[in-house]
């Protein structure tokens, strides 16, 4: 199922884009996800770490991903 | 009445309406958090900073932070305006105020709500330095 991937801050930088369409299978945790999007995009190394937001909410590793979900890659924030 | 006031904006924000907002008769004191661009990282000069955001997601990291500090501290009103696009030594990239009967609270609440949305509001900023450019926080 496809998925909408959102960039934000260094990982913009890194990927040269702000966004694009990610297939991942049925029944895909946010685990899995950063597993695949690091190994298809090894420049993500280059990040501290990151969170992820589903929707626009933070979630956590557990969470499954249903398809055309908005999934937010989010750099350590430097907000203030 | 709304008691948030929560905003991102490419114009230069405005300490007088964050104050204004969060004025009221039953209150005896306002407290303000501005922050304000520093001409300086570690010994190194800034000459500018860029703020990003995820607009829709940091608005919402910001209201929940808001509504949070009214149910933790006893106060009447809070505002949270922050700042998005390139800003210059001296510019305000975020503004805080709150109100509340007593003062304690409203100290309190300013500083949960900058301490708060500098862990958890989805905005990034840039450091320009003469010789080039780094993202704050990015790299281990």
């Amino acid at each position: 199922m496809k998925i909408q991937v959102l960039l934000f801050g260094i990982a913009t930088d890194l990927l040269q884009t702000s966004s694009f369409e990610f297939e991942v299978s049925e029944g895909c945790t946010i685990e899995d996800f950063k597993k695949a999007v690091t190994a298809k995009y090894p420049q993500l190394k280059n990040i501290n770490s990151y969170a992820v937001a589903v929707n626009e909410t933070y979630a956590s590793d557990e969470m499954i991903l249903n398809q055309n979900d908005i999934v937010a890659i989010i750099p350590p924030v430097s907000g203030g | 009445m709304s008691k948030t006031s929560i905003k991102i904006t490419s114009e230069k924000l405005d300490l007088q309406a964050c104050y204004d907002f969060v004025t009221d008769a039953s209150c005896g004191g306002i407290s303000a958090f501005v922050g304000t661009v520093r001409n300086d990282t570690k010994g190194k000069e800034v000459t500018q900073l860029d703020f990003s955001t995820y607009k829709p997601m940091a608005l919402k990291e910001m209201q929940k932070i808001a509504v949070l500090a009214l149910r933790k501290f006893a106060i009447e009103k809070i505002a949270i305006h922050h700042a998005e696009g390139m800003l210059q030594i001296g510019d305000i990239p975020v503004i805080i105020t709150a109100s509340a009967k007593h003062r304690k609270a409203a100290f309190d609440a300013c500083q949960f709500a900058i301490d708060t949305l500098k862990e958890t509001v989805p905005i990034w900023k840039k450091e320009h330095f003469s010789d080039g450019e780094v993202w704050v926080n990015a790299h281990p």
